[in-house]
């Protein structure tokens, strides 16, 4: 292993005061503070020039205008440059460092991506323009289909929602409606406990009453108490595989039977495809519907929480119930589409339009210049890269981090962490922000929920073979000081644009957007 | 492989630390029949950076852009022209690569952003605050109808005529599953929106009155005469905005009594792209937030006194509250708000109010030039960028034999409205600051040809 600093230097961990020697100016060096555009803007500056147009009193509009221009502040095009850019640079990203937030998957985002999606024929296409005038966004569209559907071994997919979560509501109001369709009143979902957040989330919103299921020591779902709950009430099941253990669900395919011989649908929570990609197919294992997270799996940048994309795999049972608009082959191989015009003819079972227009085509453009980079045999290799990269981690590190299900075996792309064995009154939380001064995005934190102090590192197959070795180190070395019990980690961050953030002052006396 | 660092000799130390003797050991979980054995079959293998182009370029081809031709639609996503600087600054990786900031230490540039932008929003709108952003106007407009339905405790909602036909099919298909009563008809192609129509669909059981503004026929509802009558019954006013521009010349529906206010931000530095993505606004009273859906960065100080800002508010969220949460919304649209933002900090409240008076100007051009077409006619009294006319013929059959002479000439109502046949002479035109003179000629032209 490379040792990260070979000098052996160490930056000092004095206080605050000691740090800072004050600047005028309060910025230091590279370090620039950047007030609001409320504080640097001003009311009649503008950054574009537009021509001047008047109106007349006598127009139509006249009852209808605003007394006064909306108080927002503007700014002259080098003043914008520079306030964004500024800002800029009190963020963390891939580009500058690993980012290994378990379940993100945050891997390199090629910019071949970003610069296709940027052709004009593909950013300044209106989405009602007369269908012969986008005949090549509906072929990207059913050419990414095709992808998704031959990497899951699924039989039609959905591509209209717009992310992870609306994929999710996407698949369970497709059971909902097989339900309905068949007249069948069941109205409970079974969750693992170890489910991300949004999966009850979804099925309460579509009106199903949530069962927890436990996990089982080695942290699995358990797969007799699942299938002793399965009955006429039972609606489905939400799992994610690989979980959020960072394991594989070994049952899956038992699961999905005993599920389907009881009445029931399986969803499958698709965040962690990138594990299996190329690997497995998921309709082999019998599932029903699941969301692909194109900005996960398929490399589309998250943008600082967005847009994601996440269209929905179904299942032939399934298929018929999938929401509009839908974009499918003519026996010629052309790329139709159906909205509801046609959906009585061709596509009558639909349960509805999820959101306006098509789906977040700006992110199938990225996908799909992303997986024919890649193609089948490349796909494969992320896989595999991706679970190598998260099984060094994991066995680097278990002898100085608690890693609750290493003896389970292998882990998938995650390693899962807890925080037994630090000194006392040392937590997770102290951990990730040491990793801050280290100069890496901490790991996912507190989740998954089955495990106390959870860490979650999911480093992802674009970091090299020295990049995690300076991860691991840090991270070693983090370690030990948590179980060494040194104070100066329990104030870290020392080094970013902030010290720890009041977040309880936030949510007390919340501060929302900007007061004259 | 261009994106993948591993090499082989790598590899194999790897698993040597890791104590497999091959890769395929790590997947040892995976039942064997589930596991592919190779590549799967019948799909490329992958190319180089210089094929991918070429590929995707040519599928770029194969459709029009709003750029290459005299372009004319509307109904929910314009074109604009977006200021150079906006999408150099979203494609800084600092920006572009970063994930929801949920360490706050290193991502206050993405919160700052968030909270300008929730700024930005809430003046637009006149509404005291403004949520992060979400997916699209669509989801906004149903997730307002829920957070409503919340509030009053009541479970049916008032949609008006205008309110855009999809945005009407996004409320009735979420409507289907949780049990919402919906009450919505058809548009009439008439000058006025039918402001009467939506008050008395008001009762003592409405959770909210949904209006659209401009509606989806560029018509300027009467949202004060609407608002008095909705509080009057208990029921909130939810304003839809599809095109946010408008507001740089017409009152801010909060300033006219809506309650929550939500719309489509795409019309502010974000592209077109064949309908996302996009991204959704979401304001409303402050004493309503904490029924409010989606992220909220807050303002709050670090462990040294400096001001900085955190996502807050988060026990509304699924991350916390799972089923109990007041959504089961997690991204936001981050880069899209960033967009927004950047191009709302260029323009500025008088940049903003010059660009609105630039887009009617251009639209009463294009009115004044289509009335003069024989057997055409402007429906709308009033209107900013966008309105209707009325064809002597099918506006379906009109804009494809439009689109075949190379003229992107607008929506027709019969693609919105399939179902309804009074409806089908009805053609939804917009004009913006990119439209030239020449271009309203090619229009009146074009249609004058179609029909002839």
């Amino acid at each position: 292993m490379n040792a990260p600093n070979q000098s052996g230097w160490r930056p000092a961990m004095g206080s605050a005061e000691t740090l800072d020697s004050p600047t005028a100016s309060g910025d230091r060096a590279l370090m620039l503070e950047e007030p609001l555009i409320f504080e640097l803007g001003r009311a009649g500056t503008c950054g574009v020039d537009i021509d001047e147009a008047e109106l007349g009193t006598s127009d139509a509009l006249a009852p209808f205008l605003r007394k006064a221009a909306p108080a927002l502040p503007g700014l002259s095009e080098p003043e914008t440059v520079r306030h964004y850019t500024r800002l800029s640079r009190q963020n963390y990203a891939i580009d500058l460092g690993p980012f290994p937030l378990g379940s993100c998957t945050m891997k390199h985002n090629p910019r071949l991506n970003e610069k296709v999606a940027r052709l004009p024929g593909f950013a300044d296409v209106h989405p009602l323009a007369p269908q012969q005038a986008v005949r090549g966004a509906l072929e990207t569209i059913a050419q990414l289909a095709d992808w998704l559907m031959a990497l899951t071994g699924m039989a039609a997919v959905a591509m209209s929602p717009k992310a992870g979560a609306h994929g999710e509501l996407c698949g369970v109001l497709c059971i909902k409606a097989a339900l309905q369709a068949r007249g069948d009143d069941r109205r409970i979902m079974l969750v693992p406990e170890s489910a991300h957040g949004t999966n009850p989330a979804t099925a309460a919103f579509a009106g199903f009453a949530i069962e927890n299921i436990p996990a089982t020591p080695e942290g699995r779902v358990d797969f007799a108490a699942l299938t002793a709950r399965l009955g006429p009430d039972i609606a489905g099941v939400m799992i994610t595989n690989p979980n959020t253990c960072g394991l594989f669900e070994r049952d899956m395919k038992a699961i999905a039977d005993a599920v389907h011989a009881a009445g029931g649908y399986v969803y499958c929570d698709g965040a962690n495809f990138n594990a299996i990609v190329g690997k497995v197919r998921p309709g082999d294992l019998g599932i029903d519907a699941m969301h692909i997270n194109l900005h996960k799996t398929f490399s589309t940048p998250h943008g600082g929480g967005g847009p994601g994309s996440g269209p929905v795999v179904l299942s032939a049972a399934l298929a018929p119930f999938a929401p509009l608009p839908f974009v499918t082959r003519d026996t010629d191989g052309a790329a139709r589409l159906i909205e509801e015009e046609h959906a009585l003819e061709d596509h009558p079972s639909s349960f509805g339009r999820m959101a306006a227009f098509h789906g977040q085509m700006g992110m199938f453009t990225r996908a799909l210049t992303y997986i024919l980079s890649h193609g089948a045999d490349g796909l494969r290799q992320v896989a595999e890269d991706a679970v190598l990269n998260a099984n060094y981690v994991l066995r680097s590190l278990e002898d100085v981090l608690d890693a609750p299900f290493a003896a389970s075996g292998p882990c998938m792309h995650e390693a899962l962490f807890s925080d037994a064995g630090l000194a006392e009154g040392f937590s997770t939380l102290d951990i990730a922000k040491g990793l801050i001064d280290e100069g890496f995005h901490p790991m996912t934190v507190y989740f998954p929920l089955v495990v106390h102090g959870a860490m979650l590192v999911e480093p992802t197959e674009t970091e090299s073979k020295a990049g995690l070795d300076r991860f691991i180190a840090s991270l070693r070395s983090l370690a030990e000081r948590a179980r060494a019990g040194d104070e100066s980690l329990k104030s870290a961050p020392h080094f970013a644009p902030r010290r720890r953030l009041d977040e309880t002052l936030a949510a007390r006396k919340p501060v929302l957007g900007w007061r004259d | 492989m261009r994106y993948l660092p591993l090499t082989p000799a790598e590899r194999t130390d790897m698993l040597a630390v890791i104590g497999a003797a091959t890769v395929d050991d790590l997947f040892a979980d995976v039942p064997p029949e589930a596991r592919l054995s190779g590549p799967i079959a019948g799909l490329p293998l992958h190319a180089s950076e210089m094929a991918v182009e070429r590929h995707m370029a040519a599928l770029a081809a194969k459709n029009i852009s709003a750029g290459s031709a005299p372009f004319f639609l509307g109904a929910g996503a314009y074109r604009h022209h977006i200021p150079a600087s906006v999408d150099h600054l979203i494609q800084r990786g600092e920006f572009l690569t970063a994930y929801t900031p949920y360490q706050p230490e290193i991502a206050q540039g993405t919160l700052q952003v968030l909270f300008e932008f929730q700024s930005q929003v809430a003046r637009l709108f006149g509404v005291e605050v403004a949520n992060a952003s979400m997916y699209d106007g669509s989801t906004a407009c149903w997730e307002a109808v829920a957070m409503a339905g919340r509030i009053t405790k009541r479970g049916k909602a008032v949609l008006c005529r205008g309110l855009h036909p999809h945005y009407v099919s996004t409320v009735r298909t979420m409507a289907k599953f949780t049990g919402d009563v919906i009450d919505w008809r058809a548009p009439k192609l008439e000058a006025e929106p039918d402001t009467a129509g939506v008050i008395a669909a008001i009762d003592g059981e409405t959770s909210c009155v949904v209006v659209q503004y401009p509606d989806i026929l560029g018509r300027i509802p009467d949202l004060a005469a609407i608002a008095e009558v909705a509080h009057a019954a208990g029921a909130l006013l939810v304003a839809v905005v599809t095109e946010p521009v408008a507001l740089g010349l017409i009152e801010a529906p909060g300033n006219l009594g809506a309650d929550i206010v939500v719309g489509e931000g795409q019309a502010l530095g974000v592209g077109l792209q064949f309908g996302g993505p996009y991204l959704g606004l979401f304001g409303c009273r402050e004493k309503y937030v904490r029924q409010m859906p989606g992220r909220l960065c807050g303002q709050t100080v670090d462990a040294e006194g400096r001001r900085g800002f955190v996502l807050t508010l988060s026990t509304r969220e699924q991350h916390i509250r799972r089923e109990k949460a007041t959504s089961n919304i997690c991204t936001n649209a981050g880069l899209c708000a960033l967009a927004f933002s950047i191009h709302m900090t260029l323009l500025g409240g008088e940049g903003l109010a010059r660009l609105a008076r630039l887009n009617h100007a251009r639209a009463r051009a294009l009115a004044d030039r289509l009335a003069k077409v024989p057997g055409v006619s402007v429906v709308n009294r009033a209107f900013f960028n966008e309105f209707a006319v009325r064809l002597p013929a099918d506006a379906r059959e009109a804009v494809r034999a439009m689109a075949d002479r190379g003229v992107l000439g607008g929506v027709s109502l019969g693609r919105l409205y399939p179902d309804d046949d009074a409806l089908a002479h009805g053609l939804l035109v917009t004009a913006t600051e990119c439209t030239t003179d020449e271009d309203i000629e090619a229009l009146a032209a074009a249609i004058e040809g179609v029909l002839a």
